[in-house]
C-alpha cells in the first residue's frame, strides 16, 4: 500500500515529518518498508524575483536582475514572454541539475550573461504548461526553496499491509491509527466537495432510480449496491491537486472522471467503478451469477469465460462487468461520455476470491473486497464519490439507488483487563485499554475488571478477547513492555532421538573430512514408483526422491560440469516414499558420496590415491558406529550394483555401492553410502519426568557408556598365519573360524596382507592374519600357542579348505 | 618361552636380519616401497627389529652385552642403509623435506558443516542454555495440521503467503516448521519448552533471496503465565548471544496462528541503526517472527487455552548465513559445489 505523507495529512492534522509517521505507523500499526521523497530533483529550486527586466533588441529574449536572496542580484538571460517585474520564479541558479537531466551553467547569450535560470512548469517536471516560465503565488521571502512554497515535495511510504488489516488499504484507514497514536482525529480532506445530497431510493433486493433498474440477485454476493447517476459531465483531463493525488502513489492520471474513483480506492479504500450510462442496455443493472456460456470483454481488452463462480453486473440482458474485479469494455466511459452510472458497492469476499481465482486475474478493487472493505461506509462513499466526479467533470447528480442490507450489527468482545495484564507481562488497567481501544473506533464499556467493546465496522479480525490484547499491546508499544528474563520450568520434551542422531552422524562425516550438503529434494522420474507433487514447481522435476544419494549424485555432476573432480559430499535429509492409497512414507537418511582424491595433495606424493570402495565401507560403518554406539554392524556383501548391505543388529539399514554418474573421461569412480536413520513421524519418546530420571540415569541411551578392560600385565604372545585360500572363501568365513577356535584368549585378528599371483596355486589367493593372545593373569606358555595354531590350521583345512602357505 | 633363546641362535637371527634387510632396501624402486620394507625390518608395531628386540629379552642376562651390540650395530647398519636408499630415491621424499622445515604440511581433507547448518546449530546452543530441547516432525503434512490446525482461516489471502505443493488433497509439503507445534503439544503435557528445525516447501521459484525449500527454526513455550515480556525477554537475549550486543525492536505483524503477532529487527550490524543499504535505510533488519500462541493452536492440540498461554517465533537461518557471509545468491547454498562448501570448512 502506498501512502502519500502529503494526502495523509488532508485525512489528518498530524503535523509530523514523514520519518516520524515512518517510524510510529511501523512501531504501531504495519510495517513501513519504503520511504521514497518524491520530487527530490527539485530541492535545489529557490524562490527568485525579478527585479529588473529589458528586452534584448531583435530578440525574444529578456535581460533580467533576479534576486535569489544570496545578497547579490544576478544577471540572468530568459526567453519567456511573461517575465514581470516584481514576480517571484521557480529560480535554478548555476550548478542546479534540471529534471531534464542538463547543468545550468553561466553562459554569454547575445553579449549579455546568465547566471541562472527562471523556470517554467514544464522544465520542472510540473506539467506541459510551457506558455512561459511559472509565476509563484506567494509571501515566501527570496533564496526560500521551492519545496516548501509549493505543495509538491512529498514522501511515499509503503505500508505492507497483512491479510487481516484491509482497512489500512486507504489513507482514511492508516490515518485513524495515525490520529490514535498522535492524540488528533480524522477529518475529510478540504479538497473535497460537499457529499451530493441526493436522497437514495432504497430497495432490499431492487430499487428504480433515474430510469434505471437496480437488482441484486443475492445478497450473499453483493450487501449493498448503490447506483449513482450523474448526467451532463464532460470527460477531459484531472485539476492538478487530483493528478498529484493519483500521482502521489504511483498512479497514472487517466482522465478526471477515472482519476475521481481512483481518489475514492486510495482515499478511502472504496473500489469505485464508472459506467457510460448510454452503453448499458434496457435501463436494468443488477449483479447475478453468470450463466454457463456467457463471456465478457474486460476492460484490459481480454475475452473472458464465465461461469457460475463468477458474480458479475449485467444490463437487462449481458454481462457488463465482473463485479469486484474489472469493468468490460463495452460500457467503459470515454471521451464521448456525457451520462455515467456510478457503483458503488460491497461484494462477498469469498466470491470475489473465487472469480480471481478462477480468471486469474487480481485488481486493487478485488484486492479490497477479498480482504473486506467497510461495509456500512458503501452509501456516504457513494455521495462522496459522486461529488467529487461533479466537481471535476461538471454535470449534476441525477438519481441515486441503493440496495442491499445492512451489515449485521457487529458483535461486541469482552476482555478481562487482568487478561491483558497477564499475557502482555505488564499492567494495564482496564480504562486504559478502553482508551486505546476508542482511539481506534471501538465503542468500549467497562464494567469494573471486563472492558467489552464493539469493533468499528471497518474491522474484520476481532473475534475474541486476544484480538483486543493485540490492539491494546501494539497501539501502547512493544517498547514499553519489560524485557528481563524470568525464571521458567523445564519443558517436558526430550530431545527428538532423530536430531540428536543425526547430529552425531554429520559431526562424525565432518570430522572425517565430509562436507554437508542441502539441496533440493526434487527430481525427474525413474522406473521405480516415486511420490509426486501435484502442482510441481518444473515438471521436469516434478518427483519427491527417495534416496538421498540420487540428490547427491546430481550434484556430483554439478560439480565436475565445473571441473570440480574431487567430491565428498554427504546429506542428512528426507526421503519419501509411496505408502498405501494417497499417503507419503517418510524418512530421515543420510547419504554420502566420495570421488576422486582420497586427500588434499602434497608434495610428497605424486598423486594422492583416489577414493574406493573400502573408504565407502568405512564411511558406512563410521556413520553406524555414529548413529547406534552400542549396535553390532555387518557389512554384508550385497547384490550387484550395490557393494555391502549394512545390518546393524541384524537389520539391513542401508548400502554401500558405486554410483554411476554421467561423468567426463577424466573423472574417478564415484562411491556412495545411505543409511535410513529413521522413520518420521516416530513414535514421540515419553515426556521426561521422574520416571524416565529412573530407567535411564538421566542419559541418553543411545550412546551406553563403554565398559572399562583393565590393562594388561602380562605379555602378549602373537604369530602370522599365512594362508592360501580357494578363491570362493571368503575372508570374513576365515575370520569366523579363528575366532571360534581361538577361543576368549585370542586379544585382536588383524588381516594384514592380500597375495594372488604365481607363487600360489591358481585359483587361489593368500591372506596373512597376525594373532595376538593374551592370558589376563599369566604368561602364555610356547606349547599353549603352538597347540592353538596347529589346531587353527587343522581346522581350517577341515572346514573351509585353507591350508598354510608354504611358498 | 623365557631362557629358551641361546647367545648363538640370536646372533644368527641378527644376522639374517641384515642379511635379508639390506638388499631389500636395495631392491625398493620407490618412497612406498621403500615406506614397505621399513616397516617389514624397522617397524615399531610388527617389524623384524621389534621381535628381535623382544627376544633379546629372552637371553640369560650374561649373554645380553653382547647380544645387544650385535643388535645396535645391525639397527644402525639397517637405518644407515634405508637413509641412504632414501635419500637417493625421491628428492622429494621426506627425508629431504626436513632439510627445509618451511614446505608445507601434509593435510587430511576438512569436513564442513552446511553455513545454514551451522546458524541452526548456534540457534539450538544458545536455547539449549534456557532449557530449550529439539522436537522434528514430518515434512510431507496433512492440511489440518498445516492450516486447519494453525487458525488459518479457510479460503483466506492469507493462505496466499503460503504458496502450498500438494501432494493429494490430503497430504502437502509443510509450508513451515509450526504443524510441528500441535504435534507437540498433542504428545506432551506443558510445559513446553522446544524448538523445532527443519525444512519447508514453498511454489516458490528460485530467485536470489528465494528458494522453494529452505530451512525454518522455530520456538515454542507453552505453561501456565507464560507473556509478551516473556518472548520479548527471550528473544532480546537470543538476539545479544546471537549477533553480540545489540538492540532489538518489535514490530505489529500478522501470523494466523500468533495473536498478539510482533516482528523482531535487530539493529543493522552495518551501519549500526544509521541507516544504509543493506537495511534499506531502515537502520533494522528483520530476524524473525513471533507472537503469542493463538488460544485457537491451543485448542486445537486439546490444550486448556484458558489455563495455559505460550509464545513462538520462527525465523529463516539462511537468510541470517547470506548476510554474515555475504553470499550474494541464495543458489549457492544449494547448488553444492565444493569450492563453495570448503570455504565453510573447520
Ligand atoms: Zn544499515
Amino acid at each position: 500500500m502506498n501512502v502519500s505523507h502529503e494526502w495523509l495529512g488532508a485525512f489528518v492534522p498530524h503535523g509530523l515529518p514523514a520519518e516520524r509517521v515512518r517510524d510510529l505507523i511501523t512501531a504501531h500499526v504495519a510495517t513501513v518498508e519504503g520511504f521514497e521523497r518524491t520530487r527530490a530533483e527539485l530541492a535545489p529550486f529557490v524562490v527568485g524575483q525579478v527585479v529588473a527586466s529589458e528586452r534584448i533588441p531583435d530578440t525574444r529574449l529578456s535581460f533580467n536582475k533576479v534576486d535569489d536572496g544570496t545578497g547579490t542580484l544576478l544577471e540572468v538571460v530568459c526567453g519567456a514572454p511573461n517575465v514581470t517585474v516584481g514576480a517571484k520564479y521557480p529560480f535554478a541558479r548555476t550548478g542546479t541539475t534540471m529534471p531534464a537531466g542538463f547543468v545550468i551553467e553561466k553562459k554569454k547569450i547575445r553579449g549579455f550573461t546568465s547566471n541562472g535560470m527562471l523556470c517554467s512548469a514544464r522544465e520542472l517536471g510540473l506539467g506541459d504548461d510551457h506558455d512561459g516560465i511559472y509565476a509563484l503565488d506567494t509571501e515566501a521571502p527570496v533564496g526560500t526553496p521551492l519545496l516548501s512554497v509549493l505543495p509538491l515535495a512529498d514522501t511515499r511510504l509503503v505500508l505492507d499491509v497483512l491479510p487481516n488489516r484491509p482497512d489500512l488499504l486507504s489513507h482514511l484507514g492508516v490515518a485513524r491509527e495515525l490520529a490514535a497514536l498522535t492524540g488528533t482525529t480524522v477529518r475529510l480532506p478540504e479538497e473535497l466537495p460537499a457529499a451530493a445530497a441526493v436522497t437514495p431510493v432504497r430497495g432490499a433486493a431492487s430499487a428504480s432510480a433515474g430510469g434505471v433498474r437496480v437488482t441484486l440477485a443475492d445478497s450473499a454476493d453483493c450487501g449493498r449496491y448503490c447506483a449513482v447517476i450523474i448526467r451532463g459531465l464532460k470527460v477531459g483531463p484531472s485539476p492538478d491537486w487530483l493528478r498529484r493525488r493519483v500521482e502521489s502513489v504511483g498512479g497514472r492520471s487517466i482522465n478526471n472522471v477515472v482519476d475521481a474513483t481512483n481518489y475514492l480506492l486510495h482515499g478511502f479504500g472504496q473500489p469505485v467503478h464508472a459506467f457510460d450510462l448510454a452503453t448499458l442496455g434496457g435501463g436494468a443493472i443488477g449483479v447475478r451469477r453468470a450463466a454457463a456460456g456467457e463471456s465478457l470483454t474486460t476492460l484490459d481488452g481480454a475475452a473472458r469465460t464465465l461461469d457460475a463462480s463468477v458474480l458479475v453486473i449485467a444490463d437487462a440482458s449481458v454481462p457488463v462487468a465482473l463485479a469486484g474485479l474489472m469493468g468490460g469494455k463495452a460500457t467503459e466511459v470515454t471521451e464521448c461520455t456525457t451520462d455515467v452510472l456510478l457503483e458503488v458497492a460491497t461484494f462477498a469476499p469469498r466470491v470475489v476470491r473465487g472469480g480471481r481465482r478462477k480468471l486469474g486475474m487480481s485488481t486493487d478493487a478485488s484486492y479490497r473486497y477479498e480482504r473486506g472493505i467497510d461495509d456500512a461506509a458503501v452509501e456516504s462513499n457513494a455521495r462522496i464519490a459522486a461529488a467529487l466526479i461533479v466537481a471535476v467533470a461538471g454535470g449534476e447528480v441525477a438519481a441515486m439507488a441503493s440496495v442491499g442490507t445492512d451489515p449485521a450489527a457487529r458483535a461486541s468482545v469482552a476482555v478481562a483487563a487482568t487478561k491483558v495484564s497477564r499475557l502482555l507481562g505488564d499492567a494495564v488497567g482496564p480504562e486504559e485499554s478502553a482508551a486505546l481501544l476508542r482511539a481506534i473506533g471501538f465503542a468500549t464499556t467497562v464494567d469494573g475488571d471486563r472492558v467489552t467493546a464493539t469493533p468499528p465496522s471497518w474491522r474484520h479480525d476481532v473475534a475474541r478477547d486476544v484480538d483486543l490484547v493485540e490492539d491494546i499491546a501494539r497501539l501502547r508499544g512493544f517498547d514499553r513492555l519489560p524485557d528481563a528474563l524470568t525464571a521458567a520450568r523445564l519443558g517436558t520434551v526430550p530431545d527428538h532421538p532423530l536430531y540428536t542422531l543425526g547430529v552425531r552422524v554429520r559431526n562424525a562425516l565432518v570430522a572425517d573430512g565430509l562436507l554437508e550438503v542441502r539441496p533440493l529434494p526434487y527430481r525427474a522420474g525413474a522406473e521405480r514408483p516415486l511420490v509426486r507433487v501435484r502442482n510441481p514447481l518444473g515438471e521436469d522435476e516434478p518427483f519427491l526422491r527417495d534416496s538421498i544419494l540420487d540428490t547427491l549424485a546430481r550434484r556430483a555432476e554439478h560439480n565436475l560440469a565445473r571441473m570440480q573432480g574431487n567430491v565428498r559430499i554427504f546429506e542428512i535429509g528426507t526421503a519419501f516414499l509411496p505408502g498405501d492409497g494417497a499417503s507419503v512414507k517418510e524418512a530421515i537418511h543420510v547419504g554420502a558420496l566420495v570421488m576422486g582424491a582420497r586427500r588434499p595433495p602434497h608434495f610428497t606424493e605424486s598423486e594422492p590415491p583416489a577414493f574406493d570402495a573400502w573408504d565407502a565401507k568405512a564411511l558406512a560403518e563410521r556413520m553406524v558406529h555414529a548413529a547406534w554406539p552400542a549396535s553390532r554392524v555387518e557389512l554384508k556383501p550385497a547384490e550387484a550394483p550395490a557393494l555391502w548391505s549394512a545390518l546393524v543388529d541384524g537389520t539391513a539399514r542401508g548400502v554401500v555401492t558405486p554410483v554411476a554418474l554421467d561423468a567426463p573421461v577424466w573423472a574417478s569412480a564415484a562411491f556412495g553410502v545411505e543409511l535410513t536413520l529413521g522413520k518420521m513421524p516416530a513414535r514421540p519418546p515419553a515426556a521426561r519426568g521422574a520416571h524416565e530420571y529412573e530407567r535411564t540415569g538421566g542419559a541418553d541411551r543411545s550412546t551406553t557408556p563403554a565398559r572399562y578392560v583393565p590393562l594388561p600385565t602380562t605379555p602378549a604372545a602373537e604369530f602370522d598365519l599365512a594362508l592360501v585360500v580357494p578363491d570362493a572363501v571368503s575372508a570374513a568365513a576365515v575370520e569366523k573360524t579363528l575366532r571360534g577356535v581361538s577361543g576368549e584368549m585370542l586379544e585382536s585378528l588383524l588381516l594384514f596382507d592380500e597375495y594372488r599371483g604365481d607363487k600360489v596355486p591358481a585359483g587361489t589367493r593368500s591372506l596373512a592374519w597376525r594373532l595376538t593372545f593374551r592370558h589376563p593373569e599369566r604368561t602364555l606358555r610356547d606349547k599353549e600357542i603352538e597347540g592353538r595354531r596347529a589346531q587353527l590350521l587343522k581346522t581350517l583345512e577341515k572346514e573351509l579348505n585353507v591350508r598354510a602357505r608354504t611358498t | 618361552m623365557a631362557d629358551s633363546l641361546t647367545l648363538d641362535e640370536f646372533l644368527a637371527r641378527v644376522a639374517a636380519f641384515s642379511a635379508e634387510a639390506r638388499p631389500a632396501i636395495a631392491a625398493a624402486d620407490s618412497a612406498d616401497a621403500l615406506e614397505g620394507v621399513r616397516a617389514k625390518y624397522l617397524g615399531r608395531n610388527h617389524g623384524w627389529l621389534k621381535d628381535l628386540s623382544a627376544a633379546l629379552g629372552q637371553l640369560p642376562k650374561e649373554a645380553r652385552g653382547a647380544a645387544g651390540k650385535a643388535f645396535n650395530d645391525a639397527r644402525t647398519d639397517v637405518e644407515g642403509a634405508l637413509e641412504t636408499r632414501q635419500a637417493s630415491l625421491a628428492p622429494s621424499s621426506a627425508g629431504v623435506a626436513l632439510a627445509d622445515p618451511t614446505m608445507p604440511a601434509r593435510h587430511a581433507w576438512r569436513g564442513a558443516v552446511h553455513p545454514v547448518s551451522q546458524v541452526i546449530d548456534e540457534v539450538v546452543a544458545i536455547f539449549r542454555e534456557l532449557g530449550f530441547t529439539v522436537a522434528l516432525g514430518p515434512e510431507a503434512e496433512s492440511p489440518w495440521y498445516n492450516f486447519g490446525s494453525l487458525n488459518f482461516p479457510a479460503d483466506h489471502p492469507a493462505m496466499d503467503l503460503h504458496d502450498t505443493l500438494y501432494i493429494s488433497d490430503d497430504v502437502v509439503l509443510r509450508t513451515h516448521t509450526s504443524p510441528v507445534q500441535v504435534r507437540t503439544l498433542q504428545s506432551y503435557p506443558p510445559p513446553i519448552r522446544v524448538l523445532i528445525p527443519g525444512n519447508v516447501h514453498r511454489r516458490d521459484p528460485f530467485d536470489p533471496s528465494h528458494a522453494p525449500t529452505f530451512a525454518q527454526i522455530e520456538g515454542l513455550v507453552v505453561d501456565e503465565g507464560i507473556s509478551f515480556a516473556d518472548l520479548k525477554a527471550t528473544l532480546t537475549h537470543f538476539a545479544n548471544r546471537f549477533f553480540g550486543s545489540t538492540k532489538t525492536r518489535f514490530r505489529p505483524s500478522y501470523f494466523p496462528f500468533t495473536e498478539p503477532s510482533a516482528e523482531m529487527d535487530v539493529l543493522c550490524g552495518v551501519c549500526k541503526g544509521s541507516g544504509c543499504g543493506v537495511c534499506k535505510q531502515s537502520g533494522w533488519v528483520e530476524i524473525l517472527g513471533s507472537g503469542l500462541v493463538h488460544p485457537a493452536v491451543l485448542e486445537s492440540a486439546g490444550v486448556d487455552s484458558e489455563r495455559y498461554s505460550g509464545w513462538a517465533f520462527g525465523m529463516g537461518p539462511a537468510r541470517t548465513a547470506l548476510a554474515r557471509h555475504g553470499i550474494p545468491d541464495i543458489r549457492l547454498l544449494y547448488d553444492s559445489d565444493v569450492r563453495f562448501l570448503d570455504q565453510f570448512a573447520r
